[in-house]
């Protein structure tokens, strides 16, 4: 029977089918980090239990870790405790650790990937929603809670009920200036937060085929914004030149027959999809969101729109308290909003390609007065390769503050945080209120934007700013 | 897991959509390494407004959330399971939940139950008419019991007898033991190691 790439990926992973039960899944990469796991390791203590694979499982520091003066102790000693506490768990449970000051530390989704371990077809999780992030590689990647973080420690499988399949088709080319990111807000906005629910997202089309691996995690990395568990984009020979030759990628005899495995994991011609949605990439532009979750979007040459033209009555609900909540007034146009912060880093938008493209846009100009920019690499092994590019001059002498790696202002756990009614432009990936710290407004924008937007003072797209005539910064890209 | 079977219980309407688990508790509370401790941190920006439904007095001892679609969005974080069930809430009504949101509270025992706008609306409208009304969710039955509402809902049948026998996934999957070693046996050579086993 003709099978979707996510079916395959799924049916070559049953280690049990029984009628009436969920399928157990064999799981073949588990990563943890400091906040979903230390609940799921005290729950093995009191079974008596052990990690069965510590083989296929690796953590990293990045949620609650500083991006200050990380040689100096952790000043909150309840964030202390925490990474104390999965030291301590790793320690006693043999899994090999990243910690805060190790070269391979950095976002768990950026980590993961760079090492190599991230590879097609495998069964990706982590406690962590943004797990969808590896199906960029053509792997089945989902968040989980830490009940199942515990389930897979203690017996490397998860009892799953199947996924519905959605395609999401992008035909045609991105026009010029236009990223993932926009296409991805695009797509959220256009399904919804729930759009996605109960669903694998399967990206395809001209548009996606084009993209880099770095784009394509993006792209899958917000699958969860639209509500699904997943995305996946099939792997091709761009994943295949992404993966040669990283740590954990096969070699010599195991390449080849990793390659022949891979190439057979595209969606049938024949396979049917229980959806599908089709996006023309022409009609696409930078897109930035207005309201309080990442659904609520527009193109940055859209004005706030007015919750009286919802006719979902729950949505307009939804509409006046984001407006309210966020400040701005319908009909105001988005590129009059003003802000205080801008932020480039994050699991979605924290990688070197990232990173290059906002500091192509700051090269040789200044960060506008009023505006705080961090830019905050992905992982330690970006911030080296940035530095390499000479991009962290590039981003200080534009007036930017340069970080160390992690989650940082993306979720507000780490002191990296919005005051009270402040507004940022932000390369992350939820809008919520006071995500970015208690009483912070956020609109979730592009690299590109969120540089454009620090030059300005005002959400704004590179295409907005004037010709570079000072030549005298360091240019650097 | 506790077991849950039938729970009767004055009722919260909590009239928004789209709840996501940054507002059902907040990041800062994620430092926690404890299952418990939570329910001070459960929607604790809304509750900073006095007039917030849960700040009533008439909602006191509550235990029956009734939400709007789309509840539990964002982050994989359990703590909202758990903030939830620290606070004393046993089940949560909407007619949509967040997948990850809706695995986490099957696990923990916080009973989610799935029914149509209408119905939820209904609730609501009588709820905040008269505070003192008592909701039963009935698991046994898979039905939602108030004055002039009876609502079934579905519920997957395995899910469903874990939760009436407050079944740990875990030592079910342990009964599997031979199959998860079987299939290890057979995993192709060129799958990732993070290092030797």
């Amino acid at each position: 029977m003709a099978r979707t790439l996510a079916e395959k990926v799924w049916d070559d992973h049953v280690v049990r089918r029984a009628e009436g039960e969920p399928d157990l899944l064999f799981i073949d990469l588990h990563l943890l980090h400091e906040v979903t796991s230390p609940q799921a390791f005290d729950g093995l203590r009191k079974n008596g239990r052990q990690v069965r694979r510590t083989d296929l499982t690796i953590a990293t520091e990045d949620h609650n870790t500083p991006t200050l003066d990380i040689d100096k102790p952790i000043a909150d000693p309840v964030s202390r405790t925490q990474l104390e506490t999965l030291r301590k768990n790793c320690a006693d449970f043999g899994v090999r650790l990243h910690p805060l000051g190790d070269v391979e530390q950095g976002v768990v989704h950026v980590v993961g990937p760079q090492l190599g371990l991230t590879q097609p077809g495998m069964t990706v999780v982590c406690g962590d929603s943004h797990t969808s992030t590896h199906g960029a590689f053509g792997a089945l990647a989902f968040g989980i809670g830490t009940s199942q973080v515990e389930h897979v420690l203690a017996t490397q499988t998860l009892p799953m009920t199947p996924f519905r399949t959605m395609a999401i088709t992008v035909n045609g080319e991105l026009p010029e200036g236009v990223t993932a990111k926009d296409l991805i807000l695009a797509v959220i906005a256009r399904i919804g937060t729930g759009g996605g629910q109960g669903y694998v997202l399967e990206y395809r089309g001209e548009a996606i085929e084009k993209l880099s691996m770095e784009a394509r995690m993006t792209v899958c990395n917000m699958s969860i914004e639209a509500g699904a568990r997943a995305g996946m984009i099939a792997p091709d020979d761009t994943t295949f030149a992404y993966l040669r030759g990283r740590d954990h990628a096969p070699e010599g005899a195991d390449w080849d027959a990793a390659v022949a495995y891979w190439r057979t994991l595209r969606t049938d011609d024949d396979a049917v999809f229980d959806r599908e949605v089709v996006i023309d990439a022409a009609e696409l532009s930078p897109f930035v969101t207005w309201g309080t979750n990442p659904g609520q979007g527009a193109p940055l040459s859209a004005s706030v729109p007015d919750p009286a033209s919802f006719d979902n009555p729950s949505e307009r609900l939804a509409a006046e308290k984001a407006l309210e909540y966020m400040g701005l007034t319908a009909g105001q146009p988005l590129r009059e909003v003003a802000v205080d912060t801008v932020f480039v880093g994050s699991c979605t938008n924290g990688r070197i390609e990232d990173l290059r493209s906002a500091a192509e846009v700051l090269s040789g100009r200044r960060v506008a007065d009023g505006v705080r920019m961090l830019v905050v690499p992905g992982s330690v092994r970006v911030a080296l390769q940035a530095v390499e590019e000479g991009l962290d001059k590039v981003f200080t002498a534009a007036g930017a503050e340069w970080r160390h790696a992690g989650c940082s202002m993306c979720l507000g756990m780490n002191p990296d945080q919005l005051a009270p009614g402040e507004r940022s432009a932000s390369t992350s990936n939820r809008n919520f209120e006071g995500r970015q710290g208690k009483g912070g407004r956020t609109h979730l924008v592009s690299p590109q934007v969120a540089a454009a937007t620090a030059v300005v003072g005002r959400l704004a797209a590179p295409a907005d700013l004037t010709e570079v005539t000072d030549v005298t910064t360091p240019a650097g890209v | 897991m506790e077991a849950f079977t039938t729970h009767t219980g004055r009722a919260v309407p909590l009239r928004r959509s789209n709840v996501d688990t940054d507002q059902i508790i907040p990041a800062h509370w994620l430092k926690k390494v404890t299952r418990d401790g939570f329910e001070d941190g459960l929607f604790e920006a809304w509750r900073k407004d006095e007039e917030f439904v849960l700040n009533r007095p008439e909602r006191a001892g509550a235990t029956v959330l009734v939400a709007g679609p789309d509840f539990g969005t964002g982050s994989s974080r359990e703590h909202a399971v758990w903030a939830l069930q620290n606070y004393g809430f046993k089940t949560v009504i909407s007619s949509r939940f967040a997948d990850i949101f809706r695995g986490n509270s099957l696990k923990n025992g916080l009973l989610t139950v799935v029914l149509p706008q209408e119905t939820v609306d209904a609730l609501w409208e009588l709820t905040e008419a008269d505070p003192t009304v008592e909701v039963t969710v009935d698991l046994v039955a898979r039905k939602v019991l108030a004055p002039g509402v009876e609502a079934p809902f579905e519920l997957d049948e395995n899910a469903r007898w874990r939760l009436l026998e407050g079944l740990d996934d875990i030592s079910i999957t342990l009964r599997h033991e031979d199959d998860i070693a079987a299939y290890e046996a057979n995993r192709p050579s060129f799958k990732p190691r993070t290092q030797a086993a």
